[in-house]
């Protein structure tokens, strides 16, 4: 047993996602959305790994962002560390979000 | 041009021969879905992709950045994303530029 609570069953994980989306859709198997829910993940990974945005309307976008060449440090040993330039994904809410979600700040609490 | 849910629904199309409605239908669910729940609280947690966070920010004094005015900034729920280790490792290695 980890001496360490594990919070993570309490997040909707991918495959609670697919029952939910398999409950909305009853004419399709669970094994289909299961498939389409896949084929939707691996395309925005896809798509952001070849370098292009992703934009959702009501959602939000998806860019990525670049990080420049710079001396990092081994945080242990304190040796210098030089790190090559790349990019990170960026997510940016959208308006519809951003507003449905702070609105519900006194409704309920973060669970986590 | 960036990828909307019309390009994602092509792809159910001939990917997994979903019909053109089923395919369209899906793809606003999974985002209506996800909405939905950081909307009740729960953060959304997506293997291999990323998860998307929510934060309570407490109020802030803040200002115009155009006219220097002082404008208290109210308490807010936010989301943020934070990206999986696999997508995280694809990314860096795009080289391109943008």
């Amino acid at each position: 047993m980890s001496p360490f609570f594990d919070y993570s069953g309490l997040d909707v994980t991918k495959s609670e996602l697919i029952e939910m989306l398999a409950r909305k859709q009853p004419h399709l198997a669970l094994k289909d959305v299961e498939l389409a829910v896949r084929c939707v993940v691996d395309h925005l990974s896809d798509t952001l790994a070849s370098g292009d945005r992703i934009e959702i309307r009501g959602f939000g976008s998806f860019s990525l962002h670049h990080r420049s060449a710079r001396l990092g440090r081994n945080p242990k040993t304190g040796d210098s560390v030089s790190l090559t330039e790349k990019h990170v994904p960026h997510f940016k809410p959208g308006k519809e979000l951003r507003d449905m979600v702070d609105a519900s700040r006194e409704k309920f609490k973060i669970v986590d | 041009m960036a990828l909307t849910k019309a390009d994602i629904a092509e792809k159910l199309f001939e990917d997994l021969g979903l019909n053109k409605r089923e395919a369209k239908e899906i793809v606003e669910l999974f985002f209506d879905e996800i909405k939905k729940s950081l909307e009740s609280g729960e953060q959304v947690k997506i293997s291999g992709f990323g998860k998307f966070e929510l934060r309570d920010k407490s109020g802030r004094p803040g200002r115009n950045p155009k006219t220097g005015e002082e404008i208290p900034i109210t308490p807010r729920r936010v989301v943020t994303f934070r990206t999986g280790q696999k997508l995280k490792a694809r990314v860096e290695a795009y080289a391109g530029t943008q």
